[in-house]
């Protein structure tokens, strides 16, 4: 059983007259542990996907089923936990004010667990940080250190699907590839099904399984891994892309 | 900081206060607090506003202590008496010390100033971030409210409004309050606009935190500085008011001392007896400049934007 299903799904922003439509009539399903990329360029609606599978936009129509459950556009809590976001900009998506430790408990209140300085200490584990970052405010940390305890955020709630939209493209290249690293060791540690939105086709193919090719708000592609190492891709918008990240490509096994 | 000069105990308080590798959350808030006190204390202009603050709770906690006269009481002999050193600040016309009614009349500036934004900072940002975080219909009739009473002179509805419920100072707070909260709701709106698609609170959002939790949990602490500061430069501005009220006698009524009060009452008197109307002048014009100073302080330390 598939761990997302997606049918037919459009999503729109606005209303009335101004109510502009997104993306279109796009199906898809992501197996379990399965991680599925999401590429195009600017404003062809991936994010738009994203942020309609992650509960964020709630103007959408179709069918979405996670863990085969039908999700309608209000969720419950459990319905909530079941998915989380890490986000691109490492800078914006920490509060500014609240520790670290803060951040990290604050979902766990909203969920009622129980043993949270447990849970806490172990989200900082997971993501390679020392315990003692719990004290700290975001203004102390790295970008790559932020990224990590967003990550660590999106884990604590222990979802079994993470929706990453660009979580490298506001970083370093060096700190780029430990942060997909470490989202390599955790989806095979614990089982996680990935969505992950970029631009960048490279840390999509190091990353994922399967990639779908958008265009104004359509899927022109789906091809696997296999197929972008090979180059064996058949829509044309597709070999664009690629020739347009060859560059990036090369110079990187240079180096 | 010259840590090498301090002795042993304090350098190491100060070590440990400054010190960014916090091991524990109350080492984490201490060090905001001990941060924003330095910066104060390199702030010398605040830095005297925040004494002269702090004297003015004082006088008012201690007024007994320091009062050197009963206020209330009346010796028709000695009338507007001049300054002396029987009398600091000499008598009025019913024979009363104005030093000692000026102690006392610390205590009402100080209950009506407090009392006021107590009122008004949760009522102002509650309604301010409600409109910002909800927007749409409840955005717009919120702002609409706050727009008919911006749009009154506030002291003429301050007036009206004391007239109406009657004399006192617990109607001077009611009137001076309607006349304060707009700015601060104004000010909380757009604060929360700011934040309301941050990806924090969007994160938040899709944790399944409900409004409530969001207002109070995100979105006050980053609205709480920009407030605090508006309302200690607003400060000044509640006692003038208060002191106008009682200037045309709408605010504390006689016997009770009040600054505004005092100042109008020797206005009948001011070319025998200068005393009467310029030192409650004095005491009203130092405390809301100090008050200003603080706030012009307070904002340069308690930005968010700084830190």
């Amino acid at each position: 059983m598939s761990m997302i299903n997606v049918e037919r799904l459009a999503v729109s922003y606005g209303k009335g007259q101004q109510q502009v439509r997104i993306v279109n009539d796009v199906s898809f399903a992501v197996e379990k542990g399965e991680a599925f990329g999401l590429v195009g360029e600017s404003g062809c609606g991936k994010s738009t996907i994203l942020g309609a599978l992650a509960g964020r936009n709630q103007q959408w129509t179709g069918r979405i089923e996670i863990d085969g459950e039908q999700i309608g556009q209000k969720r419950s809590h459990g319905q909530l936990a079941k998915q989380q976001m890490v986000f691109q900009d490492p800078f914006g998506s920490i509060h500014p004010r609240h520790t670290i430790g803060r951040t990290l408990l604050e979902p766990l209140e909203i969920h009622d667990k129980d043993r949270r300085q447990k849970r806490v200490e172990k989200a900082l584990t997971d993501v390679g940080l020392p315990l003692n970052f719990r004290y700290r405010y975001p203004h102390q940390l790295s970008g790559g250190q932020r990224q990590r305890v967003a990550i660590a955020r999106a884990l604590i709630l222990e979802p079994r699907i993470l929706l990453l939209d660009e979580p490298t493209s506001a970083l370093d290249v060096s700190i780029q590839a430990e942060i997909l690293n470490l989202l390599k060791d955790l989806r095979e540690r614990e089982g996680l099904t990935y969505i992950l939105v970029s631009h960048d086709l490279a840390v999509v193919a190091h990353l994922c399984d399967r990639v779908a090719v958008m265009q104004e708000g359509g899927f022109v592609e789906v091809a696997t891994k296999q197929q972008l190492l090979d180059g064996t891709v058949t829509h044309p918008y597709t070999r664009v892309l690629m020739d347009g990240s060859r560059g990036y490509v090369t110079s990187s096994r240079n180096a | 900081m010259n840590v090498m000069t301090k002795p042993g105990s304090f350098a190491t308080l100060h070590n440990w206060l400054i010190n960014e590798d916090f091991t524990s959350t109350r080492q984490a808030r201490l060090h905001t607090f001990y941060v924003a006190w330095l910066n104060l204390l390199a702030n010398p202009l605040a830095f005297c506003g925040f004494l002269v603050v702090l004297g003015l709770i004082a006088v008012a906690a201690l007024a007994p202590m320091i009062a050197t006269h009963d206020s209330y009481a009346q010796d028709l002999a000695f009338a507007l008496q001049p300054i002396s050193a029987q009398h600091w600040f000499g008598t009025d016309e019913f024979g009363r010390d104005v030093f000692s009614r000026l102690v006392y009349g610390s205590r009402t500036t100080l209950y009506i100033s407090i009392l006021v934004t107590v009122v008004v900072a949760p009522i102002g940002f509650v309604i301010g971030a409600t409109a910002g975080y909800l927007g749409g219909w409840v955005d717009i009739v919120l702002m609409r409210i706050t727009d008919i009473f911006l749009s009154f002179p506030s002291l003429v509805l301050a007036l009206a409004f004391s007239a109406s419920l009657g004399p006192g100072i617990e109607n001077a707070v009611i009137a001076i309050a309607l006349t304060v909260w707009p700015p601060i709701a104004r000010l909380a709106r757009a604060e929360t606009l700011t934040f309301r698609n941050a990806d924090f609170v969007v994160a938040a959002e899709l944790q399944g935190a409900g409004m409530g939790r969001i207002l109070l949990r995100h979105i006050v602490p980053l609205c709480a500085p920009s407030i605090i500061v508006r309302l200690t430069l607003n400060m000044s501005s509640i006692i003038l008011t208060a002191a106008g009220l009682g200037f045309l006698g709408l605010g504390a009524q006689p016997p009770m001392a009040e600054w505004g009060a005092m100042a109008a009452s020797g206005r009948q008197y001011l070319l025998d007896a200068w005393w009467l109307t310029t030192i409650p002048g004095i005491a009203i014009l130092t405390v809301s400049l100090a008050f200003n100073l603080l706030g012009d302080g307070l904002r340069d330390i308690l930005d968010p934007r700084n830190g």
